[in-house]
């Protein structure tokens, strides 16, 4: 500090020594804040603390849409709500048959995998949460949810929505949650081309509606349309989710990979209610009061 | 308004919190990309024109603050806006001389460094982004400039 205070004393040298001094300290602990952070888990009260004051402010941002929704719920005609009714009760209808046909497969499943004894699949539950109105960063593609270790969240859960998957949380607040979106530049998902089975690697853009391929050569056989689901690979998201759709496939002859475009198939800037995943693993030999533990059908049939 | 002019520590916090919310409301994802560092520009103004209030302290909370608030690595915003603050203490004097170009343009280079240690801070703690669009905040920052420091000046001015 002896050398900065010679070097500053021209100007008026006892506040600008001490400006100098206080900037030091500053920088020195932001500098340890970032390096224990990025190093360790250490920081989780401090972090903890500071959402606390942060969580004010989001309600603050979060309040002009929710009261719009609020008022819209009060404010809905009659006869839209009429409407709205009769088209759900439809969808659940139609719903309701698809997951019947699902039970028998479901159960069929169960019973080919145990006839070819291998480990049935781990069955999630799921956890709703909300999207919190309000913008974090500009670069990342990360959204905060309302539920946090307080609900059980932990960091690594998928998030999906009604038509696939929308990301996995990154950290966990107390209240809130951060959830990076399959769109982030830094974020990659194994999946699989439905058609063909082909497994890759989708990664992020930076533009919510675009994911793309870079690792497939240029011959793969992969066309416009097809289905991008979850591969399963890498444990954290559960196979078979839909991932998206390809809308473009660039064969460059001059570059080795071809480039494919996809677009999500989760509304990734515009959903609002959320699912977190728990994959629980299904337990090895089914309840204790089951008389057979090798028949999975069975024990399926029971615990519904 | 005279009792904001009165406590200008009460200005300060009530700017900056704007400025947070300003920094949080969701906007359309073009409009989000030449969104300003309003923050930053609250900081600046602060520590050019009343540095006894908006010193390094009042930048530094800012910035760590803005950290919890965006979720990313915590002290990054904190360490950046110090930086910022100190440059602009220390040449207070000169830049408040500075006709309001040749001010906006100061400005400009300041929110330019600050990006680019932010540029540097992501890259070392391993996300980086060189998107160029990282860069267009400096010009829209350069833009506000004017005018917040306009606004400002009115709620501060002791009449």
């Amino acid at each position: 500090m002896a050398v900065l205070r010679q070097g500053e004393s021209r100007f008026s040298p006892s506040r600008l020594s001490s400006l100098g001094m206080r900037a030091m300290i500053l920088i020195a602990m932001s500098a340890a804040l970032i390096v224990a952070d990025y190093r360790g888990k250490g920081l989780t009260l401090v972090r903890n603390g500071l959402s606390m004051v942060a969580w004010p402010l989001q309600m603050m941002v979060q309040a002009p849409s929710s009261l719009w929704d609020d008022v819209a719920t009060t404010f809905a005609s009659r006869h839209a709500l009429f409407q709205e009714n009769a088209a759900l009760k439809k969808a659940a209808s139609a719903q309701q048959l698809k997951l019947l046909e699902f039970d028998a497969l479901q159960q069929e499943n169960l019973r080919l995998r145990t006839l070819l004894a291998s480990k049935p699949t781990a069955e999630p539950t799921t956890h709703a949460a909300r999207i919190l109105q309000i913008e974090i960063d500009r670069l990342r593609q990360r959204v905060l949810i309302d539920q946090g270790a307080q609900d059980g969240v932990v960091v690594g859960q998928p998030v999906i929505d009604a038509t696939g998957i929308v990301g996995q949380t990154t950290s966990v607040g107390p209240l809130t949650s951060e959830v990076i979106l399959l769109s982030d530049p830094t974020h990659a998902i194994p999946v699989q081309i439905q058609r063909t089975g082909l497994r890759t690697v989708a990664i992020g853009t930076g533009h919510p509606q675009r994911l793309s391929l870079p690792y497939l050569p240029r011959n793969t056989d992969i066309e416009v349309n097809d289905v991008l689901v979850s591969s399963g690979l890498g444990g954290v998201f559960p196979a078979g989710l839909p991932v998206g759709r390809i809308t473009e496939v660039h064969h460059d002859p001059s570059q080795p990979l071809a480039l494919v475009t996809v677009l999500p198939a989760a509304a990734l800037d515009r959903a609002q209610d959320v699912l977190l995943l728990t994959t629980v693993p299904r337990p090895e030999s089914p309840r204790p009061t089951t008389p057979e533990p090798k028949s999975g059908g069975a024990a399926t049939a029971k615990k519904r | 308004m005279n009792g904001m002019a009165r406590h200008p520590r009460l200005l300060s916090v009530v700017a900056a919190f704007i400025a947070l919310l300003l920094g949080a409301i969701p906007l359309p994802h073009l409009i989000d990309l030449i969104r300003p560092d309003f923050l930053l520009l609250i900081v600046i103004w602060f520590a050019l024109m009343m540095p006894r209030i908006g010193g390094l302290g009042f930048a530094w909370l800012s910035g760590l603050i803005l950290d919890a608030v965006h979720g990313v690595v915590l002290g990054e915003n904190a360490l950046t806006f110090v930086v910022i603050a100190y440059i602009v203490q220390h040449l207070h004097l000169r830049m408040r001389m500075f006709p309001l170009l040749h001010q906006t343009m100061a400005v400009m280079s300041l929110l330019g460094i600050y990006q680019f240690l932010m540029f540097w801070i992501d890259g070392v703690t391993g996300h980086p982004m060189t998107l160029w669009v990282r860069w267009l905040p400096v010009l829209t920052g350069a833009i506000c400039w004017p005018l917040l420091s306009g606004l400002l000046g009115r709620y501060s001015a002791r009449n």
